[in-house]
């Protein structure tokens, strides 16, 4: 439903997100606005419905950035032990140190704000959680009488990694990669919100209610829709989340 | 020898993602004072569930004691309301498994749970529970039995765990004693030790033992009585001589010529074909004549019945008249 | 071309443990000396109690693990001398069979990859070909060809055990070592794998290292038998002398325990008490010494050689 929104953008906004009639200002919803508009005269359903675009595009990006270095520094880290994973645990662990969205700050920080670099940051924000799981993982299937066969039969690592350990790794990885969207949203949105993300005019939920800020007496409207907008994502895909977990552990055990 | 324990036509069936899983498909026998009755066969024959079934201890759902008669001494277990079988459980009817491990509460010291044992059936004080937990320690032939009553289970050996639940279980005295694979996780010269254990006990405390097990061997060493089970009934009972000596049924007779012996030769193992049926599709007739190589003209029809064929021999075979359909 | 398919000398494996707060570094000594041979197309057995080493000698042969010391020469090679590269093409020769059926095959690919990898491998099939022959080795296992695109999940027991066999055969091994191969299994499906393991044998000509803790099964299927007692082997010698007239203390014993399936002979008498020692430290000696009916008082401070009899039997003990 989210991506559905995200992908139809422009034919389902009313108006154009970034273009505001001044004399239109902070109206609460009405027949013509249905969500109102904000202190530019700019419509907020429009705003919020190419905001998903933004975010669906931040939150892929991101997580996939650090689904594949998570997943491989996972991968090698639990495969070969010893030194290799003391030294990539030892980063992750580094990097779990830095209290929850100080580390996106710090990363944005170094590269300065903006859209590419806000995806990085909450990319590697969540390298590590990747990487734990998947060295979990693997750690647990390397021990496996089918591992011990491929190395029987003679296949080289990457053939044992790529062929035997990472496929049977996919279920817990893929549950990590829909709670992490949700995460990342929340991140994203948060660095937004403090100017560090996604800059204005871009229509992007954060940002939006960092802009909405001043008026939230006056106009609360402006500030309600975008909040509900992530709150109502981030539970879906949590929710998303959960299930698939419930209907791919019993797999798992067996 | 009186009868302790009688089992009339018991069923316990499971759900199964819809599907009925006959688990237990009408099974009868009896327990007598003092003996040991051998309850053998393959997985998934239903040997489990029985003992399990005796104790009221079949998870619901989705299993389920669908219709029979458990008689214990002169109550009958099914109808006996949760509290009253509790106080059966443990104190009348006790049951060691597989994995001690598993049954022991890895964070209390032996000796402790020994006595919370022991308070809660006998009624003793603290002091006198834990003395009487020592002296059943040194009863199971633990040497330094005070050390281990101080020990937590996982500091002891698996052979030493057994011991360990066998002098818990027995600690109360129990009529019964159920024992569900005792000695399979165990290695060989320590199953040796813990079944000459079993036998002594049994004399010495005239406890009747329900054993179930896959291993003939145990069954040959430890049984007076015997019942095979296929498929989740009963297929052949008889005392031990006869049904090692003269086992009848096709099932019994091909379990017994698979097995390799450690005390003998054998140029060949005899081979039952093909596997064991799906519980919630059993086979009409017979269960068995899929796999049986001396089916004849009844066995896909008609369900065969328990028939004596000897001194308290008996076999549900049609080669053996196997009865009408009741 | 040696009779000898197999010989190992003085292999030695001894795992590093850390334990306790203080991090103390102890070695468990999991193989500590083995010596044996295995002839052309014989099956030796290989038979012991839990933690005895005798899964890590197999897994040493296969240079799964990596061992501490010794020599294990196949067909003339020494193995133990090779790297990684060298020793790659040679795995074909050499092949295991696991114990559980459902963790020794992986439940991402189907038959048909599983027995058709270690082909792929070693250059054996092209991917044309794979399933035709993949097809023909279900075959000799007692599988139907169309089984091919099934994954493991929907067979049983016995018959992931047959698949699992039909790996190890894909290569045309020589040697094939079977790991316990029948100890997850029911006696009458374990009879089916023993039988169809003799047949294969024969027809493929292969030898067999058997491993199990089973005394009857290693003595249906095994023509020499080799005893294993915290890390070393005790005694070996042909199934027929072996189990007739064990000469080892600890055989006897082991021999003894084994229940047996005659209810007239009840046996009362129990030879071995007690539990095995730590194979951290294990007893100065003879490691059998502080269980040992016979021990004598040089049995606790000089180990006994390993060695041949005028008989050709091997055993370790002062008595000999």
């Amino acid at each position: 439903m989210f991506v559905l929104v995200a992908l139809l953008a422009p034919l389902l906004a009313p108006y154009d997100p970034n273009e505001g009639e001044l004399g239109q200002r902070l109206k609460p919803p009405s027949a013509e606005h249905w969500l109102g508009t904000d202190a530019l005269g700019r419509d907020i359903l429009s705003r919020v419905i190419y905001g998903a675009q933004v975010s669906l595009q931040i939150q892929l990006v991101a997580v996939l950035i650090a689904l594949v270095l998570g997943t491989l520094l996972g991968m090698f880290g639990g495969y070969y032990g010893g030194v290799t994973d003391n030294l990539i645990m030892r980063f992750m662990d580094i990097l779990l140190a830095f209290p929850g969205i100080f580390l996106a700050i710090a990363i944005i920080a170094v590269l300065g704000p903006g859209l590419l670099n806000l995806m990085l940051a909450a990319g590697i924000y969540s390298v590590p959680q990747f990487a734990r799981i998947v060295r979990g993982s693997i750690l647990s299937l390397k021990e496996k009488e089918f591992v011990e066969a491929a190395r029987a039969a003679g296949e080289s690592d990457a053939a044992i990694l790529f062929r035997y350990l990472l496929p049977n790794s996919m279920a817990p990885i893929i549950i990590q990669t829909t709670l992490r969207m949700a995460t990342v949203l929340l991140t994203a949105s948060g660095l937004s919100f403090l100017g560090l993300g996604v800059q204005p005019p871009r229509a992007e939920w954060g940002a939006m209610l960092s802009t909405a800020r001043p008026y939230l007496i006056t106009a609360p409207h402006v500030a309600t829709f975008p909040g509900l907008a992530i709150m109502l994502v981030v539970m879906g895909f949590n929710l998303f989340g959960d299930g698939l977990r419930d209907s791919l552990d019993p797999r798992l055990k067996d | 020898m009186g009868t302790l324990l009688r089992v009339d036509d018991l069923h316990t069936h499971f759900l199964s993602a819809g599907k009925v899983v006959k688990a237990l498909d009408g099974i009868s026998f009896e327990i007598r004072e003092g003996e040991v009755f051998g309850v053998v066969g393959e997985t998934g024959c239903g040997k489990s569930v029985t003992a399990l079934s005796i104790l009221r201890l079949i998870p619901f759902p989705p299993g389920r004691i669908v219709s029979g008669a458990i008689r214990f001494r002169e109550t009958e277990l099914l109808a006996l309301p949760p509290d009253r079988m509790r106080a059966v459980r443990g104190k009348e009817i006790s049951m060691i498994f597989q994995e001690p491990m598993t049954s022991l509460n890895p964070v209390f010291r032996v000796g402790e749970q020994m006595r919370e044992v022991i308070m809660l059936h006998q009624g003793l004080g603290k002091s006198e529970a834990l003395e009487a937990a020592v002296r059943m320690l040194e009863r199971v032939r633990i040497p330094e039995a005070r050390k281990v009553a101080g020990q937590y289970p996982h500091q002891l050996s698996g052979g030493m765990r057994q011991r360990v639940m066998i002098a818990l279980e027995l600690s109360c005295r129990p009529a019964l004693l159920i024992a569900d694979e005792p000695t399979t996780a165990l290695d060989v010269t320590i199953q040796a030790q813990i079944l000459k254990l079993l036998n002594e006990l049994k004399r010495e405390m005239g406890t009747s033992i329900l054993l179930i097990t896959h291993d003939l061997g145990v069954v040959a060493q430890m049984c007076d009585r015997v019942a095979v089970m296929y498929a989740g009934s009963i297929v052949e009972e008889a005392g031990v001589a006869a049904i090692f000596e003269n086992p009848r049924h096709p099932y019994t007779q091909g379990l017994w010529g698979a097995i390799p012996l450690a005390h003998d030769e054998k140029p060949t193992l005899a081979v039952i074909p093909g596997a064991v049926p799906d519980l919630s599709r059993l086979p009409e007739g017979c269960k068995f004549h899929p796999r049986c190589g001396r089916r004849f003209a009844p066995c896909d029809r008609i369900r065969p019945q328990m028939t004596a064929v000897g001194d308290g021999h008996r076999v549900a075979c049609h080669l053996y008249g196997g009865g009408e359909p009741s | 071309m040696s009779a000898l398919l197999l010989e190992v000398e003085g292999l030695t494996k001894h795992f590093a443990v850390t334990r306790g707060m203080a991090r103390e570094k102890v070695f468990v000594r999991a193989v500590d000396g083995v010596d044996f041979a295995i002839a052309r197309g014989e099956t030796l057995g290989l038979v012991g109690e839990s933690g005895c080493g005798k899964t890590t000698v197999g897994r040493l042969i296969l240079r799964l693990i990596e061992p501490t010391g010794g020599a294990v020469r196949f067909d003339g090679r020494e193995l133990t001398a090779l790297d990684r590269k060298r020793l790659q093409p040679l795995r074909r020769s050499f092949q295991i069979i696991f114990q559980d059926p459902f963790a020794s095959l992986n439940p991402r690919m189907t038959v048909s990859e599983i027995v058709g990898r270690p082909m792929e491998i070693h250059g054996l099939t092209r991917r044309a070909e794979r399933d035709e022959k993949v097809g023909e080795l279900l075959a000799a296992v007692g599988l139907r060809r169309e089984q091919l695109a099934r994954y493991p999940h929907e067979f049983s027991g016995g018959q992931r055990q047959r698949i699992g066999i039909a790996r190890a055969l894909a290569t045309r091994p020589q040697l094939v070592v079977a790991d316990e191969p029948t100890s997850a299994l029911d006696v009458s499906v374990q009879a089916q794998i023993l039988n169809l393991m003799k047949d294969l044998q024969g027809r493929f000509g292969l030898t067999y290292l058997f491993i199990s803790h089973n005394i009857g099964v290693i003595r249906h299927i095994s023509d020499r038998v080799a005893v294993m007692y915290l890390g070393k082997i005790v005694e070996m010698a042909g199934k027929g002398a072996l189990f007739s007239k064990p000469l080892h203390p600890y055989t006897q014993a082991l021999l003894a325990a084994v229940p047996s399936l005659d209810p007239r002979r009840r046996q009362e008498e129990v030879l071995l008490e007690g539990d095995v020692p730590s194979p951290v430290n294990p007893p100065p000696g003879c490691r059998f010494h502080t269980r040992c009916r016979f021990a004598l008082p040089r049995c606790s401070r000089e180990e006994p050689e390993f060695r041949p009899r005028a008989d050709g039997r091997w055993v370790a003990c002062h008595l000999y």
